[in-house]
């Protein structure tokens, strides 16, 4: 059985110019142990598919689907309340921007014992240890200190690192990040998607790395999702998909990273002239 | 943390000399000469009127007097009252805890209130009771409190004689004054039914000043919230699988609480404006009747001394929201 | 519509108005108000046509009259009379002349007197600046109706002394806003543009800055416009005001006072105006913020 079933999903949103379709029928699974990459430019949709998972789309979002199963829980059957018991324990999610991510208001120590304290039966002191467990795993320095910090007193990659933590903190079976290095300085991007798969082989848990950066997806995922204007376009194993790739939208992405470049400028996605029936 | 409220007290100190010269000088601007208005009714003989014209240096040069005035000021004396000959700083410090009661109940009625409905209105934003909540704020807002404070004396005490139309007590009670606050005073007398007394009477006064205060909270908290409720941090406590009312009520309120209490700083001076209107409708002996009653009476150093005490408090108030909006916002308090 | 970002060409006149009234309209209770409000001008520049009685002809034979649809009434008095028999609709009626008035007069002298000052402080800095902008501090530490209040004392009650005191109660306002968006529009290109080219100070400062500075100043002027009311009301109300037999509603009230029990409506119409006429002025105001300031558009 799959970790996380998703079956023919569509997500739409009402704006003032009427009903936005995000997500057109989109289907994939992860099992676990994986890493799946979701690939796409921006408004692909490739963010939307997970925070419909995670229960996390604005007022003005709406989903159907055939299927959105985790574990063999039908989640879109799911209460509030049972979702709550779910996300943030078994499923887990890291965001773009790793500083705004955190709340200003608290210390870095609070918001990871927020975590542990909603889903294990720890005391305060064991929640303490494990907070300073945590930090130490992610790759903090002085993790001890470092729980009284304010986020806004650390840099974007140790905000990151916190974040991380808080993810991993009820030792999750799926963890979700959304262009977790995008926002990051160059140096620190490698550091963080290290961090990632070293967490992931450790625990064995599933990975889902959203991004817009084939390199990241070279370097982190098993297998490949391919997405484009709320399709999908292609799902292939990494090494496949990078030396054969069958959809144009893929080798039009492929052939925009710098190595592959010929003559003087970089060639761009819009070089290729895609219908939107391009679909796989 | 000192040496920043040291130097916000240092950029109050020329404010505040401009405070003393607008006390000084537009009070004596004000028409009617002052010896024969202390004088009274009986009027009075040349000489002892040049000799009352050296007691108090009207004969010096005006800049001479102001110097003078300062003096005083910096020994706190603030002249007697030409009405009753009490010093002007006891007779004030006999009547500011009426203010304060009665400002504190106003703006405890008002956050009580108008902070959850301004959350509400945030959370259901462009709902029916967004709308509702947000109309009624804006007529709070527009409400003039002296038809509103009478409004209210025509219901609950016309109609429903449910409370007293004015004063701080009843008749009967009579509680000696410890700290000048009704409430904590009639506790102390042991008089349970003073204190029912002191409760009744205040319950109008505080809805009629605390109105405006309210709606400005609401619509404040409102849009404060609708900001943070956007942010990436409330995302981030939703996909931990906190509870709706955790997200909003703790990650989200936390962080708009902090223009919120600004706001809340600043209705200080309001409050002030609207206790003027207040006490002068229900007969509250406080400060702001006080001044109201000296300016008809043209009793000057009541008006010039209050006036001045009340910039006073109300530039240490702001100071304090200023301080305490540091102290609320971790950007501020922990900026190395 | 999304096209008019602050960076892009200026639009020509009229597209920003119709722009402007497109955002306008789609708030209802803005709508609704400006009709009210219109209303309002109408009977007040009509209202010698309109009211059935004069203002302050006093009717010996019908004191405290109660409205015409209760027990008592009369309809030749609709609304009813005061204590010396006047009619208190015709009261109303021109009472209104006097509120809007003040209104405007208030407005226009805090508005220009304040915007040139805030201009003069925003375009030359130094001690100029300090020096305006701390007489303004000055003027903000003391509760507003109080220093209206002494101000009045000072002048002598009337109802132009009243419109003098609130009008330098609002000073600061306008002084801060005009001065802060000045600032921040004086290092724009634009403005480096025209200085590049020769243009001189003052055209500068009310030819080039200042109309992209009006948004703020706009919606502070409809706020402004209903605090004048409602203080200019209450210095009447504390007898500080427009002064008897004039028909000012907030005098209009003090009047009423003694009545309060035994006559509620002298004292409930005058005030359902009062908050009737400043709501409407509100709620235009928040409707001109919310399609003035892009930055709160509702989205």
């Amino acid at each position: 059985m799959a970790l996380l079933e998703i079956e023919n999903l569509t997500v739409e949103f009402d704006t003032v110019d009427g009903r936005f379709r995000a997500l057109d029928g989109v289907s994939y699974s992860i099992d676990a142990g994986e890493v799946l990459a979701v690939v796409g430019e921006s408004g692909s949709g490739k963010s939307v598919a997970m925070l419909a998972v995670m229960g996390l789309l604005a007022n003005n979002g709406h989903l159907w689907a055939d299927k959105l199963e985790f574990e063999g829980y039908d989640l879109l059957k799911l209460t509030t309340k049972q979702r709550r018991q779910i996300i943030g324990k078994d499923i887990s999610m890291i965001f773009q921007e790793p500083i705004a991510s955190l709340n200003p208001c608290f210390t870095v120590g609070a918001q990871i014992d927020e975590t542990l304290k909603e889903h294990t039966s720890m005391g305060r002191g064991e929640r303490k240890t494990r907070a300073i467990e945590l930090l130490d795993s992610v790759g903090m320095p002085e993790s001890k200190k470092a729980l009284k910090k304010y986020p806004h007193q650390m840099s974007g990659g140790q905000c990151q690192r916190v974040m991380i933590a808080m993810a991993i903190a009820c030792k999750p079976k799926l963890l979700i990040a959304d262009e977790p290095t995008t926002a990051l300085d160059v140096t620190i991007q490698k550091q963080i998607l290290d961090l990632l798969l070293d967490l992931q082989h450790e625990s064995g848990m599933g990975l889902i790395m959203i991004t817009h950066d084939m390199a990241v997806v070279a370097e982190t995922a098993d297998r490949v999702i391919v997405q484009y204007k709320g399709k999908k376009m292609e799902e292939a194993d990494v090494l496949s998909l990078f030396e054969n790739p069958k959809n144009p939208y893929t080798r039009a992405l492929l052939s925009a990273l710098p190595e592959n470049a010929t003559g003087d400028r970089l060639p761009t996605v819009s070089d290729f002239h895609l219908g939107d029936g391009g679909a796989a | 943390m000192l040496r920043l409220i040291l130097k916000k007290l240092g950029l109050l100190i020329p404010t505040f000399i401009g405070v003393t010269l607008v006390a000084f000088f537009s009070i004596r601007q004000l028409p009617g000469d002052p010896i024969l208005l202390l004088a009274g009714e009986r009027g009075v003989s040349p000489e002892r009127y040049q000799e009352l014209v050296e007691r108090f240096g009207y004969d010096k040069s005006i800049w001479l007097q102001y110097l003078s005035y300062l003096g005083d000021l910096f020994q706190g004396n603030l002249g007697n009252s030409f009405v009753t000959k009490q010093p002007v700083l006891s007779e004030f410090l006999t009547l500011f805890p009426a203010t304060v009661e009665l400002s504190v109940c106003a703006i405890i009625f008002a956050v009580v209130i108008g902070l959850p409905a301004g959350i509400i209105a945030a959370v259901k934003r462009g709902k029916t009771l967004d709308h509702s909540v947000m109309t009624t704020a804006l007529v709070g807002y527009s409400m003039p409190i002296f038809w509103w404070g009478p409004l209210l004396i025509i219901l609950f005490s016309g109609f429903l004689g449910w409370t007293p139309v004015s004063g701080r007590i009843s008749l009967m009670f009579w509680i000696e004054p410890v700290t000048g606050f009704m409430l904590i005073d009639t506790l102390l007398a042991d008089e349970p039914g003073a204190f029912a007394s002191a409760v009744s009477h205040l319950i109008l006064p505080s809805i009629a000043l605390g109105t405006i205060p309210l709606a400005v909270i609401a619509r404040q908290t409102r849009s404060a919230m609708l900001e943070v409720l956007d942010e990436d941090y409330v995302r981030t406590a939703r996909a931990k699988g906190l509870s709706n009312f955790r997200v909003v009520g703790v990650h989200a309120l936390r962080n708009a609480l902090i223009p919120v209490i600004t706001i809340i700083g600043l209705q200080i001076g309001v409050l002030f404006a609207g206790a003027i209107l207040t006490e002068t409708i229900f007969s509250w002996p406080g400060i702001g009747k006080w001044m109201v009653d000296s300016i008809f009476r043209r009793d000057y150093p009541v008006v010039q001394g209050g006036l001045l005490l009340i910039a006073a408090i109300v530039m240490i108030v702001n100071l304090i929201v200023d301080l305490l909006y540091g102290l609320v916002n971790p950007k501020i308090r922990h900026t190395e | 519509m999304a096209n008019v970002t602050q960076n892009s060409a200026p639009d020509t006149r009229f597209e920003l108005i119709v722009n402007f009234w497109l955002h306008f309209r789609t708030n209802k209770g803005a709508v609704a108000a400006l009709f009210f409000f219109l209303a309002l001008v109408f009977i007040a520049v009509f209202a010698a046509f309109i009211a059935p009685h004069s203002p302050i002809e006093q009717y010996r034979d019908a004191l405290l009259l109660p409205p015409a649809w209760t027990e008592g009434g009369n309809w030749s008095y609709v609304l009813g009379t005061d204590a010396v028999g006047r009619d208190i609709l015709s009261r109303l009626i021109y009472g209104s002349q006097i509120s809007l008035g003040i209104g405007v007069i208030v407005v226009s002298v805090a508005l220009v007197v304040g915007v040139c000052l805030g201009l003069v402080a925003g375009t030359f800095r130094g001690w100029l600046e300090t020096a305006i902008m701390r007489v303004m501090d000055i003027v903000l530490s003391f509760p507003s109706l109080l220093l209206a209040l002494v101000l009045v004392a000072i002048l002598g009650p009337s109802l132009l002394n009243a419109m003098i005191a609130i009008a330098i109660i609002q000073l600061p306002y306008y002084v801060r806003l005009t001065r802060a968006s000045v600032i921040s529009e004086m290092s724009r290109e634009y403005v480096m543009a025209a200085r590049v080219s020769g243009v001189g100070t003052v055209r500068l400062m009310f030819v080039t800055v200042l109309p992209n500075c009006m948004a703020p100043l706009i919606v502070q002027a409809a706020l402004s416009f209903s605090t004048a009311i409602l203080d200019a009301a209450a210095l009447g109300f504390l007898g500080m005001g427009a002064q008897p037999p004039q028909p000012e509603w907030g005098t209009m009230l003090a009047e009423a006072r003694e009545f309060i029990l035994n006559a509620p409506w002298v004292m409930t119409f005058p005030g359902l105006a009062i908050l009737t006429t400043v709501l409407a002025i509100n709620l235009i105001g928040d409707g001109l913020r919310d399609a003035l300031d892009p930055k709160l558009k509702r989205s």
